[in-house]
């Protein structure tokens, strides 16, 4: 029998495991108040999931708040959607909006790779699908444990097949994203996913349930025991004791099905039968029914027997949290049910009205007749806990800023040089990652102009006015660590000087916080920092944040994650036929530097390459200088100045200029500057640097429109011929062919593939 | 020379999309009413006699690599003469 609200009310005492369901006694108690009863075992399962850190944002609430505070408009209109919704919406102009976001699913890659990141790439396709978009393009930024550690063995390959599989399987080119790799990660992988879709202004869809009477409609894969992990406590305490007493944590993914949900979905739209729309994410029924009614004006009542059960055993708490995928939910007009159900069985997709829209306020849940939710849905989406958790500068902070690099050996004269920039060629961050990249489908669709390994990706939206947008996604976790404020900037000056390089104008941002625990105050410390730097830095740049994510409990026993805010940058480029590419092009084009090199070796590659060091202060960063940065390079890609441009980063000038020789095979000849340290000029990450190469004939022009932005030139030198070496003048020299085969044996050596 | 059969399946609560398109593949084929949810199975010879050690090894290979655990379950079962000559002969 179920435990029913009647029963609840009549059984006050009844012990509950809210405890092992992740709820504290003082979120129990509250529900209690809420209700004034007990809750049933569906509703304390409906509550304690979405009331958990992942579905509720409890503990980081407080301060995304502040990207509120942001303009909501992009430097090429405004948003259409914001903060809130499934993602946000921007509008591109021609009639065409896009949207994307970045989410997190690192905990279940580390317990099942390959279903873990598939299933992480399933769920952002459908929050960008429940926009109303066409999803057209996936970015993964991924980081692991050290390459040579043995769980890296099982972790890497598992979740770059799951990334692949899913999105080859459904049609999504992949454009990029990153590899990295580092200590801090090894019992905690990020599994980061960003989507992008695009739509027609007037296809724009936010997830309601308004109109009393309306239907609500559950389409997709039927229901099973996927992922409910802690709902299982309930069911077999409380119903059966013979079940499985653990149910997975786990959940499989159906790339085929979501794949027909897509066109299904699109079609649905397009016969304009959907009033409001809802994806299932984590929390599955509990969260899609409360969110749509909470959003809506209304209420809801669903009978939870209707629901399709692929495993007909599970309780009705078990249903609500299921987290199965491939499954959305719908608010029809009733004169529409007809027609979407038709339209849905063209696509053999599985739909079944559950329930209806009621204008009496509650979300009511039916098992076979009887009521065993009936709450306010408010209290279950948006009225949660929220936590002003303590916060402070960990006392480690100083003393980690104080240990800079001074103190470090640095190469002199050309062999140590040479020896140096292999090494780091060499190392598992900055080699080459197409073992990575290569199992991923980036051309699928037709649409894609840039992939990796260039410095942003690149679609075309229209395929008549060439209109296309652009994707960069970056952090350096190092940086965040030695000052979260300022790294946090670094990630999204990095992001946006790598959309722009490609010729795009960056107009929107999308981050994915992951950090440790929030009830370490270190790490609140970190996170808030963050979040400042970010707001700080979307406010100068004029880039607002549409959406995204948060990720904490990232941790290893008690030794959290570098802090690591990756940030995702979108740009626009009205036509994508005149974008820059990263690599040299032509042999004998001028070589030329933007942007200013200084003595900043804390927390570079280098630092952490060759002497294992990570201390002292991030590369400072003006935010200014990036905006007229990157205004240079976009009218640059429209006048068809540059044959190439590639953002500085990692590894400084040595890996900018080794990875823009390895991608077409053509040489370089470097001068380096009289009176600098050569040591410096190839290996400091000083920010707001590009490395570009064009014809010798218009270096003046080049030279003129740089004084005109403000920014500062060098000249370094020549492309070289192809198949010939990377040489600096007078101090090393380094035959591509060498340079390729360092760089490329890494991952396949470390994964002995 | 024994033989040794370990049979893998997705846990029952999970997903099995092969098992999906492989029943709606009979039931647009005209074979009504089957539900299929497909495993995979494993014949190990094994040299000399089959004692409790030499299956809990067994156990502990399929455990390390014929299943995942994870998402798969496995039996390990020992198949006698009579059924392996069975299995031989033509239906």
């Amino acid at each position: 029998m179920a435990d029913t609200v009647q029963h609840a009310a009549e059984t006050p005492d009844q012990e509950q495991p809210w405890a092992e369901l992740g709820l504290r006694g003082e979120e129990y108690h509250r529900i209690r108040e809420i209700l004034g009863r007990r809750p049933t075992s569906a509703e304390l399962a409906m509550y304690s999931v979405m009331w958990s850190e992942h579905c509720s944002y409890k503990s980081s609430k407080v301060h995304l708040r502040r990207f509120g505070e942001l303009s909501q408009e992009t430097p090429v209109g405004k948003l259409l959607a914001g903060i809130g919704e499934n993602a946000g919406v921007i509008d591109i102009g021609q009639g065409y909006a896009v949207t994307f976001k970045i989410e997190s699913h690192n905990h279940p890659s580390y317990v099942e790779p390959y279903q873990g990141a598939a299933t992480g790439v399933g769920g952002i396709v459908r929050d960008i699908l429940a926009m109303g978009a066409r999803p057209v393009g996936v970015m993964d930024p991924l980081r692991f444990g050290p390459l040579d550690a043995p769980d890296t063995a099982r972790v890497l390959p598992g979740v770059v097949a799951g990334v692949g599989g899913y999105g080859n399987c459904l049609g999504l080119p992949n454009l990029g994203g990153e590899v990295v790799f580092d200590r801090s990660y090894a019992g905690n992988p990020l599994v980061n996913a960003l989507c992008v879709g695009v739509l027609r202004h007037e296809d724009l869809h936010l997830a309601k349930a308004t109109g009393a009477g309306n239907k609500v409609i559950l389409y997709g894969a039927a229901t099973g025991g996927d992922g409910i992990g802690g709902a299982s406590i309930l069911a077999s305490e409380s119903f059966d004791a013979t079940k499985p007493s653990k149910r997975p944590s786990v959940q499989v993914g159906d790339p085929f099905m979501e794949k027909l949900l897509i066109e299904c979905t699109l079609e649905l739209f397009a016969a304009r039968v959907v009033t409001g729309i809802q994806d299932f994410g984590a929390a599955g029924i509990s969260c899609a029914t409360s969110e749509l009614a909470a959003a809506g004006d209304g209420g809801m009542h669903v009978d939870l027997d209707l629901v399709p059960l692929r495993d007909p055993t599970l309780a009705p708490e078990e249903i609500l949290m299921s987290e199965s995928q491939e499954r959305m939910m719908a608010v029809v007009e009733p004169g529409d049910v007809d027609r979407f159900l038709e339209i849905c069985r063209k696509w053999d997709v599985l739909a079944t009205v559950v329930g209806e829209v009621t204008g009496d306020g509650r979300l009511v849940i039916d098992w076979h007749g009887e009521t065993v939710v009936d709450v306010d849905p408010r209290t279950v989406a948006h009225e949660g806990p929220v936590y002003e958790r303590p916060y402070a500068r960990p006392g480690w902070q100083d003393e980690v800023q104080s240990r800079g690099t001074g103190g470090l050996r640095r190469p002199t004269g050309g062999d140590e040089l040479r020896d140096e920039v292999l090494r780091l060629v060499a190392s598992p961050n900055l080699c080459d990652k197409s073992w990575v990249t290569d199992q991923y489908d980036r051309y699928v669709r037709g649409n894609s102009v840039l992939a990796q390994p260039e410095d942003a990706g690149m679609i075309r939206i229209d395929e008549d006015t060439r209109l296309g947008v652009a994707l960069a996604t970056d952090c350096n976790g190092k940086f965040a660590l030695l000052d979260p404020y300022l790294g946090a900037q670094l990630a999204l000056a990095e992001a946006y000087r790598n959309v722009a390089v490609s010729g795009a104008r960056p107009v929107a941002v999308s981050d994915c916080l992951n950090f440790g625990s929030p009830e370490d105050p270190a790490v609140m410390w970190q996170f808030t920092e963050a979040i400042r730097g970010l707001v700080d830095g979307c406010r100068a740049l004029g880039t607002p944040v549409t959406g995204g994510n948060v990720s904490f409990y990232n941790q290893t026993g008690t030794t959290a994650i570098l802090p690591t805010p990756v940030v995702g940058v979108l740009g626009v480029i009205d036509d994508v036929t005149s974008r820059t590419p990263m690599g040299f092009a032509v042999p004998g084009d001028a070589v030329v530097l933007l942007g200013e090199t200084r003595d900043e070796l804390d927390g570079s590659a280098w630092a952490s390459v060759i002497h294992d060091h990570l201390g002292g202060r991030p590369p400072s960063l003006d935010l200014d200088h990036e905006q007229r940065l990157a205004e240079l390079l976009v009218g640059a890609a429209r006048t068809g100045l540059l044959r190439s441009a590639h953002d500085l980063s990692d590894g400084g000038l040595a890996q900018a200029l080794a990875e823009a020789c390895l991608r077409h095979d053509l040489g370089v000849d470097v001068v380096l500057r009289e009176g600098v340290d050569p040591f410096v000029q190839l290996f400091s990450e000083s920010t707001g640097r590009v490395l570009v190469s064009l014809p010798e004939d218009r270096v003046d022009e080049l030279e003129r429109t740089a004084a005109a932005h403000q920014v500062p030139t060098t000249r370094l030198g020549r492309v070289g011929e192809r198949g010939g070496a990377y040489v600096v003048s007078g101090s090393f020299s380094i035959p591509l062919d060498e340079l390729r085969a360092r760089w490329q044996a890494t991952i396949p050596e470390a994964l002995g593939v | 020379m024994a033989r040794v059969v370990v049979d893998v399946m997705p846990k029952p609560e999970i997903l099995d999309p092969q098992g999906k398109a492989v029943t709606g593949a009979l039931q647009r084929l005209g074979f009504a009413g089957l539900a299929v949810r497909q495993g995979k199975r494993f014949e190990i010879e094994v040299d000399g006699e089959v004692t409790d050690e030499r299956l809990d090894e067994i156990r502990r290979a399929a455990e390390t690599l014929l299943a995942n655990t994870v998402i798969e379950t496995f039996a390990v079962s020992v198949e006698t003469q009579e059924q392996a000559a069975a299995q031989g002969q033509p239906a």
